[in-house]
């Protein structure tokens, strides 16, 4: 466990020092401050709360940002210590493959939790103030950081995958960029493209569950926008995941399967592999 | 002390060991063993696998076929994880984390080793880069990473130390100061399997040779042992009155190979057996001869003996 930690801490320096972790603080408050901003302005009138009109934003914005800000840390982490070749020096210590991948993991997710929970998390503070203390609809927010986190720690775990399996760091980049148009742009564009131009309706209700579902982009938007009533009612999709029976629990699983599954394929592939 | 090849005193042990990738044979059948405290010297072209024998050694990588078998076991295990706290090892060209200090690097590796800080600091002074400690490695010369490759290696005192290439990109006087340090680590018992270009350098302080040759063992032994079996002359040379050159090189017969060099010197060549008998005749000679001057055969001539593909 001391291995890990001696791994994670030195993944974390690395962040501080090379100012990810300030630019990844500076670029989530600022939006998540800008969010709230426009958030609290339809509010008066209609009985919505400026937290979940900023959660159905924030969420619709992150998934697009995290999975990115998780790729560009992890990317490198691998393909860039092999052919450095300070990999081969790590690896003549008394550490074991997998503390290598499990102390970069942590490292790096511990990173992203710094940036989310201060950037999102200032934003929540600075509403509740606005609202004059009023904490309304505070835990569709912390579900939405939450699950900010999770989605980071998957495409952390797909962007070691990709350091693993590539040769070259210039692979990695490309496969990084393309994993993420794949994983947050393609997937769903060819799915909603398939449930246009199906007129037989081949693609029933059931199936289309199962296509978001397996998706943790997909995941992460259901989990976020219609978990809480607020939130759905306001994102106009009350109800949607339930009647297609989809709980928070199995969302959460099918994106914590996400994280797992990458990282045991990176796990097996650095084990054979030999330097 | 007696020296015994006794199997339980073997810190390394390489039995039938090949390695290939792919279609490449790095390795073919190599056995050697190591015992505690001695100074190995890899020697051998760029290619002939050196560096290959030193990753399987560090079980950086798997042989293709054959047993490996590292202070207690295979180092390949996860097992070996232990022992790695007393091995050290300084990668040719060694590469670091360059946006870390040199005393961020340290006491990175420290940490993994449970090293202390202290001992950092006095591997730094040690290698003479106190004064650098505190910049970027990125800005360090060549010079200055071997010397911070040197104290990573050192650090948790191991008992074997694996040096692939250290002295490169080391200017004379750091040579020296390197050799030193090598020569105090193996005081107090430390064994140490370097691989180096530098035949002169070496010469002196490996207890063995190791020559290597397409990914094969031409040779192994002490330096007595491998001049004993290239069979290479020792060459003396004689000074003697002037004008006396010839009439001595007929005095000493045709049993020695004779070259004159002029009329007040001769060179003689001989084999190691026949080298004494050839001084207590010269001496014999008397007050012609002023001084001779014997040159045993050097590593570098062995060496260029063994790649020169006369060796059976």
């Amino acid at each position: 466990m001391k291995m890990i930690w001696v791994l994670a801490l030195k993944e974390l320096r690395d962040g501080l020092r090379n100012r990810w972790v300030a630019a990844a603080i500076i670029l989530l408050g600022t939006l998540a401050f800008a969010l709230s901003l426009m958030g609290s302005a339809p509010t008066g009138s209609v009985r919505v709360s400026a937290l979940d009109i900023t959660v159905i934003n924030l969420a619709s914005l992150s998934v697009y940002l995290i999975p990115l800000i998780a790729l560009m840390l992890s990317f490198d982490a691998l393909v860039g210590e092999f052919e450095r070749g300070t990999m081969l020096l790590l690896l003549t210590y008394p550490v074991t493959r997998w503390q290598v991948i499990m102390g970069k993991f942590l490292g790096h997710l511990f990173i992203l939790f710094v940036a989310i929970f201060a950037g999102y998390g200032g934003a929540l503070l600075f509403m509740i103030f606005m609202a004059g203390g009023s904490t309304e609809g505070w835990q569709a927010y912390v579900m939405m950081m939450s699950s900010s986190l999770i989605l980071g720690a998957v495409f952390i775990a797909l962007g070691y995958l990709v350091s693993v399996l590539v040769k070259e760091r210039a692979t990695a980049i490309g496969s990084a960029i393309g994993l993420w148009l794949i994983f947050v742009v393609l997937y769903d564009l060819i799915l909603f493209g398939a449930l246009l131009l199906d007129k037989e309706q081949i693609i029933g209700q059931k199936l289309f569950s199962i296509l978001m579902l397996v998706s943790p982009t997909d995941s992460y938007r259901i989990l976020n926008l219609s978990m809480f009533e607020g939130v759905s009612q306001s994102a106009g999709l009350a109800g949607i995941a339930s009647q297609a029976g989809m709980s928070g629990t199995l969302l959460l699983s099918v994106m914590l399967l996400w994280v797992i599954v990458p990282l045991a394929t990176t796990l097996f592939v650095f084990h054979r592999r030999e330097l | 002390m007696v020296e015994t090849q006794n199997k339980d005193n073997n810190i390394i042990s390489l039995q039938s060991v090949s390695k290939q990738y792919g279609n490449e044979t790095v390795l073919q059948n190599v056995n050697f063993n190591v015992q505690a405290g001695e100074c190995i010297v890899l020697v051998g072209h760029n290619g002939a696998g050196k560096t290959t024998l030193m990753k399987l050694m560090l079980g950086l990588t798997r042989p293709s076929s054959g047993t490996v078998k590292v202070l207690k076991g295979d180092p390949v295990l996860s097992t070996a994880v232990e022992q790695r706290l007393s091995l050290g090892y300084l990668p040719e060209s060694v590469a670091f984390y360059d946006a870390m200090t040199g005393r961020e690097v340290l006491t990175f590796y420290a940490d993994l080793k449970g090293a202390s800080q202290r001992e950092c600091n006095d591997l730094l002074e040690l290698v003479g880069l106190s004064d650098a400690a505190m910049r970027k490695v990125g800005t360090y010369s060549k010079g200055m990473r071997q010397r911070l490759g040197l104290a990573q290696a050192m650090l948790g005192d191991p008992q074997l130390l694996f040096l692939d290439e250290p002295t490169t990109g080391l200017d004379p006087l750091l040579r020296q100061h390197f050799y030193e340090l090598i020569d105090n680590l193996h005081k107090d018992g430390t064994t140490s399997i370097i691989s180096s270009h530098a035949l002169n350098e070496v010469e002196a302080r490996a207890s063995r040779f190791v020559i290597m040759k397409a990914g094969i063992i031409v040779a192994c032994g002490t330096l007595d042992e491998l001049y004993h079996q290239v069979a290479l002359p020792t060459r003396i040379k004689l000074s003697v009155k002037p004008g006396q050159a010839a009439a001595v090189a007929e005095r000493l017969g045709s049993s020695v190979n004779i070259a004159l060099v002029n009329n007040e010197s001769l060179s003689l060549s001989c084999l190691k057996e026949e080298k004494m008998s050839l001084i207590r005749h010269i001496s014999s000679l008397g007050e012609v001869v002023h001084d001779l001057h014997i040159m045993p055969p050097r590593l570098d001539e062995v060496y260029s003996y063994f790649m020169s593909g006369e060796a059976s």
